[in-house]
Formats: structure tokens, C-alpha cells, sequence
């Protein structure tokens, strides 16, 4: 009974110590922004691997969300005689929501969990170590370039999907399906706000590049330095970014959307 | 890994799509280019009952948008309700008995304001009060209007 409470005790301050050492390496890092001013190159280097590397997955996958939001959007809209509204239903959810969302879900699976394991293998093999010995900060030369790049990366790559996705939904409902395609467009510009729909997207996107890449550098940095150690903060740092992510949209969404 | 010169011409394009995608979204998707929060001006108009009318919604003539709602408050001395409108700064022309009506887009569609120019020779300025107002037409009371003279014919 008493190594059971003693556990949970255990636990629940084991926690807390990590949550305290990310926010110290989150300030850490915040600290050292100016290194990207100096050596832009390594941004560059971090771009082109959370970046372009994922263009590929985010434009198949905004295409198909769109055209999948197309077809059931048209269903459940031409119901009530309302299809061409379809429009502002497909801008209006992928603006909102699936663009910065899905984006964040995605770049943490495809460029998070890559960030978690350079790292943590860097680590393992006691590379940051040596950056030390030679009186290299690690966390300004190796996490800040990757910090700055995951979050001017994540709202880029979310405007990619929207954009895209609003496209798939075109294809489909005008394409396919037959909606007017002056309806599918005009109604869309008159219910799409540039300040409340796109500005807040975009908002969202950057605080999901900030939790996204920052929760995988964190567990890259913090990995117990062993093989195992390294995988389980692989996985750690996709389960906890999406959990984050899926939290923090809720959050933003009451915030900005809440009062209608 | 690419070689250095490829790196940065992807990283320029990935940047520049991005950027596209963020305009494409503003001027294609959004009313971004029929904004004109910023240029144009301001009428008054007051109303006894302005229905389910919000903030935003279009001010037309003739179907032709030409601006928007900016604010609706509620004058507690008259009971009134007055709502501001932006017209379009093109739209300089409008006559001071120019009447002012709330309708609804569709059966069941958002309502909005729908001017009709009057005659006179003199114009509406910025800050000027349009006078002649029609209240939105409320479907409960206008189905009550209905009973009550049904419920008159038959009795």
C-alpha cells in the first residue's frame, strides 16, 4: 500500500520535473533566437527538412480532405436545397479547423518524430557533448534553428492544405457533382472572413508549429541516451504533440470562435 | 542530402508556395478584396425591430452589394434600434430620401439592407441618418396578422 502511494507520488513529481525542464529549455531556446539571425543558413537547412519534405504529404492529404469534405458536405447540404453553400462549408472547416489541425497532427508524424530522433541520437552518441567540450551551445546551434524552422514551416504548410483542400472541393463539387461554380465561389468570399477565419487560421497554426516543435525537441533533448530511450521519446513526442495539438485547438477555438 | 545551392531553391519555393497559397486563400477564399473596412463612409439608419440582422451583413441597392453593417446599438431614450452602415465611397450619390429596408436573402436565408433611392436632389453625407426605415418583417407576427384576420372573416 505505502509503495503504491509512494509510486504515484513518484510519478506524478516525475512529471512535473519534465514539465519544469521543458519550459526551461523553451525559455533556453527562446533566448538564443537571434543565432537564426547570424547563421540563416542553418534555418535554411531546417526549412528544407520539416518544410519541403513534408509538401508532399500535406498537398495529397489537403486534397483529399477537401474532396472528401465535397462529397459529404454536398450530401448532407443538398438535403436542405442548400448545395451551393457547399463553398463556404469546405473554406470555412478547412480555414478554421482541418488546415491547421491536420497540418500540426501531420508535421508532427512526418517532421516531429524525425526532430525527436536526430536529437536524441545526438545525444546517445554524446554529440552534443562534444558541442559542449568545444564551447558550442547545443540548444542555439542545433534546437534553435530546428525551433524557428518548425514554426515558420507549420503555417506555410497549413495554408498549402487549405488552399489545396479548397481546390479538392471544387473539383468535386463543381466538377463532380454540379454545383454552380459561381455559387460554389461568390458565397464562399461573402461567409469567409479575412480577419476572423484566415488571420485566427493562421494564429493557430503558428501556437501548433510552437507546441509541435518544441514538444519534439524537448523529447529529443531529454531522451535517457540508450536505443530504447531514443524510440520511446519518438513515440512520446508524437502521442503528446497530437494530444497538445488536439487540446490547444479546442482552447483557441472557444477563445476566437466561442461567442458565434 | 541536396547539395547546398538545391537546398535553397527548394526552401524558395516551399516559401514562396506557401505565400501563395496564404494570398490564393485572401483574395479567392475570403472577402479580403471586398473589404472596405477602411475607406468609404458612414450612414445611420434607425429601425423599430431589425429582426435577426448582424453586424456584417451586406448593404445593398438594387442587389448589388455596396457595403456592409458596422455596428447596431440600441438607443435606450427612443427604443430604437440604430445601425451604422459602410457604404462604399463610390456610391456618393445616394439621395437623403433614400429609404432603407431590412429583408432576408432567400426563405430562410441571413437578412440584410436593402436601400431604395428616393427622388430628392440633395445626397446623403458621411454621418447623415437615412429617415425612412422599414423593420424587419417578423414571420410570427406576420403569420399572427394572418390568424387574427382569418379568425375576423370568419366570425
Amino acid at each position: 500500500m505505502r509503495d503504491a502511494v509512494a509510486r504515484l507520488g513518484r510519478g506524478v513529481l516525475e512529471a512535473l520535473e519534465r514539465l519544469g525542464r521543458g519550459h526551461v529549455l523553451l525559455l533556453s531556446i527562446l533566448l538564443g533566437l537571434g543565432e537564426v539571425l547570424r547563421r540563416p543558413r542553418l534555418l535554411a537547412e531546417q526549412l528544407f527538412n520539416i518544410g519541403v519534405l513534408s509538401l508532399l504529404i500535406i498537398g495529397i492529404s489537403g486534397l483529399f480532405v477537401g474532396m472528401v469534405l465535397g462529397l459529404q458536405g454536398y450530401y448532407v447540404l443538398s438535403q436542405f436545397g442548400a448545395a451551393e453553400s457547399l463553398g463556404v462549408m469546405v473554406a470555412a472547416s478547412l480555414v478554421r479547423e482541418l488546415g491547421p489541425v491536420v497540418t500540426a497532427l501531420l508535421v508532427a508524424g512526418r517532421a516531429g518524430s524525425a526532430l525527436t530522433a536526430e536529437i536524441g541520437l545526438m545525444k546517445a552518441t554524446e554529440q552534443l557533448a562534444g558541442l559542449e567540450m568545444m564551447a558550442v551551445d547545443p540548444v542555439r546551434r542545433i534546437l534553435v534553428p530546428r525551433f524557428v524552422g518548425g514554426v515558420l514551416a507549420m503555417p506555410l504548410l497549413a495554408a498549402i492544405f487549405s488552399a489545396v483542400g479548397v481546390l479538392g472541393g471544387y473539383f468535386v463539387g463543381v466538377g463532380l457533382l454540379g454545383v454552380d461554380e459561381g455559387a460554389y465561389w461568390s458565397q464562399m468570399q461573402a461567409k469567409i472572413d479575412f480577419d476572423e477565419d484566415l488571420i485566427n487560421g493562421v494564429i493557430k497554426s503558428l501556437a501548433f508549429g510552437v507546441v509541435v516543435t518544441w514538444i519534439a525537441l524537448f523529447q529529443g533533448y531529454d531522451a535517457v541516451p540508450t536505443a530504447e530511450g531514443v524510440s520511446r521519446s519518438t513515440t512520446r513526442a508524437v502521442v503528446h504533440a497530437a494530444l497538445v495539438v488536439l487540446g490547444l485547438d479546442f482552447v483557441l477555438t472557444a477563445l476566437m470562435f466561442g461567442d458565434g | 542530402m541536396p547539395k547546398r545551392r538545391n537546398i535553397e531553391l527548394l526552401v524558395g519555393t516551399f516559401v514562396a508556395l506557401g505565400l501563395v497559397a496564404l494570398f490564393f486563400l485572401a483574395m479567392q477564399v475570403s472577402n479580403f478584396n471586398l473589404k472596405s473596412s477602411n475607406n468609404g463612409y458612414v450612414l445611420q439608419a434607425r429601425f423599430t425591430n431589425i429582426g435577426s440582422l448582424k453586424v456584417r451583413a451586406p448593404v445593398a441597392i438594387a442587389g448589388v452589394r455596396i457595403g456592409r453593417v458596422e455596428s447596431i446599438r440600441f438607443d435606450a431614450a427612443t427604443y430604437e434600434a440604430v445601425v451604422a452602415l459602410r457604404i462604399d465611397a463610390t456610391v456618393n450619390t445616394l439621395p437623403d430620401d433614400t429609404f432603407a429596408n431590412i429583408f432576408t436573402s432567400g426563405l430562410l436565408g441571413e437578412q440584410y439592407i436593402g436601400l431604395e433611392p428616393g427622388g430628392s436632389p440633395d445626397v446623403l453625407r458621411d454621418g447623415d441618418t437615412i429617415t425612412n426605415t422599414q423593420s424587419a418583417l417578423l414571420l410570427e407576427q406576420m403569420i399572427g396578422q394572418f390568424l387574427f384576420k382569418k379568425a375576423g372573416e370568419s366570425g
